[in-house]
C-alpha cells in the first residue's frame, strides 16, 4: 500500500509556511482499491508514455526533423503518415529475435531490460498533475536522480555483451558521460531543492503555486516559478538542461550512439524489439527530464497564467485536470527544444564533453548553488 | 602485430600531444586493433581503415583499399575510344563531367582535333557546375561525420537543382557521358543559359546560409580546427592535390598554373586559407577551401554565360572524328578535377580503334595515402573528421 505522506510534515522552509492542500486525491483512491488499483496506478503512466512515445517522440521527431531540414517526413501511412510509427512497430514486434553467437548471453538480454527498467521507475515520482503521482516520495527528486543512474549499469552490460568493439567504446564512452554530468545536474537540481525546502516533487511543485501562508492563492501564476524566483534560477535552470541532455545522450551529446563515428554506439548489435526498447528507454527518459526541470524551475502543474483583475485566469486554469494538461504541454516543450537542439548542432567530441562538463557546467552549477543559498537565507526567507 | 609493437616505440609515438600525455603518466594500457570499415558509416563508402589503437588514441591507422576496384584500365584497352567515355564517369562518380571531360583532352591531343570555342565554353559551364555539385556533397557528408545532419539535407536540396539542369541537358542525373571527344553529345537546349544564370542567382545566397549553418558554428569548428594538420611539405611529398594541397596553403591550381580550354581567359581566385579561423592545414581548411571554390565557381560559370558565343544552328558533333583511330603515340592530359589533379595517360599503337593503354591519376588515391600520417595520435573522433576532410570518392580510389 500506498501510504499517505503528508509532504508538509516532512519538509521545511518555505513549504512548511504553506496551509496543507489536499493532493493526490486520485492515486490515493486508487491504491485504496488494492492490487488492481496499484496496478492502474502504473499502468496509467505507462499507457500515456506509450502514446507519447509513438506519437510524440518517434512521429513527433520525424516530423519535426523533417520542417528543420526542408523535407515532408513520413506521410504515407495513414493520414499524415500518422501509422507510420505503429507499422514501425509491427515491424519490429515480428522481427526475429538474434543473439549474437559471440555475445555474452546473459548481459545482452538484460541490458535492454534494466536500461527500460531504469527509465521507466522514475515515472513513480513524476506529478502528473496534483491529484495524480505514483508515489509521493519524501526524496522523490533523489530517488528519480539515482534510479536513472542504474541506466549506465545496462548501458554497460550491453556493450560488454555484445561483443562488438564499436559497442563497447560506446558504452564506455556513456557510462563515463552519464555519471559526470550527473554531478553538475544534481547541483541544479539542488538549487531548486533548496528554493523549495523540499525534495518530494509535490512539495516542490507547490512552493511554486503562490499559496500564500493565509491559504489564499497571490495568483501571480508564472512570476511564482522558481526561474523568476532567484538571481541566479537561470543559470540552474540551464545547467541542467545541458546536463540533462547529456545524460539522455541526446545531440549534440549524443557521442555513446555517434552514428558516424561508433555505428550506432552500445546497441549497434541490437535488432526486433530489444533495439525497440533502447529506443523508448531513450524517449521515456527524455520526458522524465523535462518533467524534472519543469518541475523544480517552472512550477509543474502550475498554471503559468497570472489574475489579470477580474480575469481570474490563474484560478481558472488551475486544478488536477488542467495540471496534467500543463505538465505534459511543458514537457512535451522542453522535448521540441531537444529535438531543435538535436537536429541543429554538430557533436561534441569526447574530450570536449569532459572539458564542458568539469570545468564549465560543475563550477558554475557550485556558484549558482552558493548565491541561491545566500538568496535563500537573506532576501526569500530571511531570518 | 608485430608491426604494432614496433610502432609502439617511444620516438614515432611520443611526437603528438595526447600520446606524449598518457606516455608520460604510465597511462598507456595494450593496444586493440579496430576495423573500421569496410562496412562504415563515416568512411564514404567501401574504404575499410584498420585502427590500432589505445584507448580512444589512435597509434597506427591503415588504409586498405580495393573493395570497388573494377578494372577501370583493363577494361579500356579491350574498347574503342568513345566507349571509354562512360567508364570514365564512373570513377569519380559526384563529378563525371570532369572526368570525361580531362579523358577527351587526353584523347583530343593525341588525335591533334580543334574543339570549337562554344565547345569549350559549354564544357566549363557543365564542368563548373558538376564542381559545385560535387563541393555541396563534400560539405554536407562532412557535416553528416561531425554530426550535425541537417546541412545535408539542405546541400542536396541544392544539389538537386544542379541534377535537374544536367539531366535537361543529357538525360543523365550523375554519369552524363555527356562530353564526347571533340564535341559535345547535345547543344544547349534553348533558354538554359536563363536557367543556369537563375539557379546561381538562387544560390549564392543558400550558400552564405550554409556557411552560417556549418562552417561558422563554433562546435563545428571546435571539431576540426587544429585537427589533422598536413604541412606544405608533406602534401606535396604525398602527391596530395586540390582542395587537400590548397588547404595546406599551397596555391596550386591546374586551370591556373597549367591552364586548359578557356580559363585562361577567366577571372578567378585560386582559394588558400587565410588562417584566420583556422590553422592552416588542419580540416577545416580544407572545408573553407571547399566552401569559398563553390564562390570561385560561381563566378567562372557567370563569366562564361556572358562570353559563350551564339550559334544558332550550332551542329556539337562538327569536329566529332568519325572513326577515332590515332597514329602511334602517347598523350597525356591534366585536369582539376574537384578532388585534385586528375590525369589521363594514353598510349595508341596506331594499330587499331582501341586504346594500347590508358592510366589514370587518380586525386582521391593520392590524397587518401596520407591519412596514415594525419591519424597518428588523434582520437576515434578524429579520425572521422580527417577521413571526412579529405573528401574521398572511393570509386576514384580503387577504379
Amino acid at each position: 500500500m500506498l501510504p499517505k505522506i503528508n509532504l508538509l510534515l516532512a519538509s521545511s522552509g518555505v513549504a512548511a509556511a504553506v496551509p496543507s492542500v489536499e493532493l493526490n486525491q486520485w492515486s490515493n483512491q486508487l491504491s485504496e482499491l488494492g492490487i488492481p488499483g496499484l496496478l492502474l496506478i502504473s499502468a496509467i503512466p505507462l499507457v500515456f508514455i506509450a502514446v507519447y512515445a509513438l506519437y510524440v517522440g518517434v512521429y513527433g521527431e520525424r516530423k519535426v526533423s523533417a520542417f528543420i531540414q526542408d523535407r515532408i517526413g513520413p506521410n504515407e501511412t495513414g493520414k499524415w503518415g500518422l501509422l507510420q510509427t505503429i507499422a514501425d512497430i509491427l515491424k519490429l514486434i515480428q522481427k526475429e529475435d538474434v543473439v549474437p553467437a559471440a555475445a555474452d548471453k546473459t548481459l545482452y538480454v538484460l541490458g535492454p531490460i534494466i536500461i527500460f527498467v531504469g527509465a521507466f521507475a522514475a515515472y513513480a515520482v513524476l506529478p502528473f498533475g496534483p491529484a495524480f503521482i505514483g508515489a509521493d516520495l519524501n526524496v522523490g527528486v533523489f530517488y528519480a536522480t539515482s534510479i536513472v543512474s542504474i541506466e549506465a549499469v545496462g548501458i554497460l552490460m550491453a556493450g560488454w555483451g555484445s561483443n562488438n568493439k564499436w559497442s563497447l567504446f560506446g558504452a564506455v564512452r556513456s557510462v563515463a558521460q552519464i555519471v559526470s554530468y550527473e554531478i553538475p545536474a544534481g547541483l541544479a537540481i539542488l538549487c531548486g531543492v533548496m528554493m523549495a525546502g523540499t525534495l518530494s516533487m509535490h512539495g516542490i511543485t507547490l512552493a511554486q503555486s503562490g499559496l500564500q501562508a493565509d491559504g489564499t492563492n497571490n495568483g501571480l501564476g508564472i512570476l511564482n516559478f522558481f526561474i523568476f524566483q532567484s538571481p541566479v534560477a537561470w543559470l540552474a535552470f540551464l545547467i541542467y538542461f545541458i546536463a540533462s541532455l547529456a545524460e539522455c545522450n541526446r545531440a549534440p551529446f549524443d557521442i555513446p550512439e555517434a552514428e558516424s563515428e561508433l555505428v550506432s554506439g552500445y546497441f549497434t548489435e541490437y535488432g526486433g524489439m530489444k533495439f525497440a526498447m533502447i529506443f523508448l528507454a531513450e524517449y521515456a527518459s527524455m520526458f522524465m527530464v523535462s518533467v524534472i526541470i519543469s518541475t523544480l524551475f517552472l512550477g509543474g502543474w502550475n498554471s503559468p497564467l497570472p489574475n489579470l483583475g477580474p480575469l481570474r485566469l490563474n484560478e481558472w486554469t488551475n486544478g488536477p485536470v488542467w495540471g496534467v494538461f500543463w505538465i505534459v504541454i511543458k514537457g512535451f516543450f522542453f522535448i521540441f527544444v531537444q529535438m531543435w537542439v538535436r537536429w541543429t548542432l554538430p557533436r561534441f567530441r569526447v574530450d570536449q564533453l569532459m572539458y564542458l562538463c568539469w570545468k564549465v557546467l560543475t563550477p558554475f552549477a557550485m556558484v549558482a548553488l552558493v548565491i541561491t543559498a545566500f538568496w535563500e537565507m537573506y532576501v526569500r526567507n530571511p531570518m | 602485430m608485430a608491426e604494432v609493437v614496433e610502432g609502439k616505440k617511444l620516438s614515432s609515438y611520443a611526437e603528438v600531444g595526447a600520446t606524449q600525455y598518457v606516455l608520460e603518466r604510465g597511462l598507456d594500457t595494450d593496444v586493440m586493433v579496430l576495423n573500421m570499415g569496410p562496412q562504415h558509416p563515416a568512411t564514404h563508402g567501401v574504404l575499410r581503415v584498420e585502427l590500432i589503437t589505445d584507448g580512444e588514441i589512435v597509434v597506427k591507422a591503415t588504409p586498405y583499399i580495393g573493395y570497388l576496384h573494377r578494372c577501370f584500365e583493363k577494361h579500356a584497352e579491350s574498347l574503342e575510344y568513345q566507349m571509354v567515355i562512360p567508364y570514365t564517369d564512373r570513377m569519380d562518380y559526384l563529378s563525371a563531367m570532369n572526368n570525361e571531360w580531362v579523358y577527351c583532352m587526353a584523347v583530343e591531343k593525341l588525335l591533334k582535333i580543334e574543339v570549337p570555342r562554344r565547345i569549350e565554353f559549354m564544357r566549363v559551364i557543365v564542368a563548373e557546375l558538376n564542381r559545385i555539385a560535387s563541393h555541396i556533397i563534400a560539405i554536407g557528408t562532412y557535416g553528416l561525420d561531425i554530426g550535425a545532419f541537417t546541412p545535408f539535407l539542405h546541400t542536396f536540396h541544392d544539389r538537386e537543382h544542379i541534377m535537374n539542369l544536367l539531366e535537361w541537358l543529357c538525360g543523365a542525373r550523375m554519369l552524363y557521358n555527356y562530353i564526347w571527344v571533340g564535341g559535345v553529345s547535345h547543344d544547349f537546349p534553348p533558354k538554359f543559359k536563363e536557367r543556369v544564370a537563375e539557379f546561381l542567382k538562387y544560390y549564392k545566397p543558400r550558400v552564405d546560409e550554409m556557411n552560417k549553418l556549418l562552417t561558422e558554428n563554433e562546435l563545428f569548428v571546435q571539431r576540426t580546427r587544429g585537427i589533422g594538420v598536413l604541412p606544405a611539405d608533406v602534401a606535396i611529398n604525398y602527391g596530395c592535390s586540390g582542395p587537400m594541397l590548397r588547404g595546406s596553403g599551397v596555391k596550386w591550381d591546374l586551370r591556373r598554373n597549367v591552364p586548359y580550354s578557356v580559363y585562361p581567359e577567366l577571372e578567378f581566385d585560386v582559394v588558400v586559407p587565410k588562417g584566420d579561423i583556422s590553422v592552416i592545414g588542419d580540416c577545416l581548411s580544407r572545408h573553407l577551401v571547399r566552401c569559398y571554390e563553390i564562390y570561385e565557381s560561381i563566378k567562372i560559370i557567370e563569366q562564361c554565360l556572358d562570353k559563350m558565343p551564339d550559334e544558332p544552328g550550332f551542329d556539337p558533333h562538327k569536329a566529332v572524328p568519325k572513326r577515332i583511330k590515332p597514329q602511334a603515340g602517347e598523350a597525356i592530359a591534366r585536369g582539376e578535377n574537384p578532388r585534385g589533379e586528375l590525369a589521363y595517360y594514353i598510349i595508341s599503337d596506331g594499330k587499331g580503334v582501341k586504346p594500347y593503354r590508358v592510366k589514370a591519376r587518380a586525386p582521391s588515391f593520392s590524397n587518401l595515402s596520407v591519412l596514415p600520417e594525419l591519424a597518428k595520435g588523434a582520437l576515434i573522433s578524429d579520425v572521422v573528421a580527417i577521413v571526412g576532410s579529405i573528401d574521398i570518392v572511393l570509386g576514384d580510389v580503387d577504379r
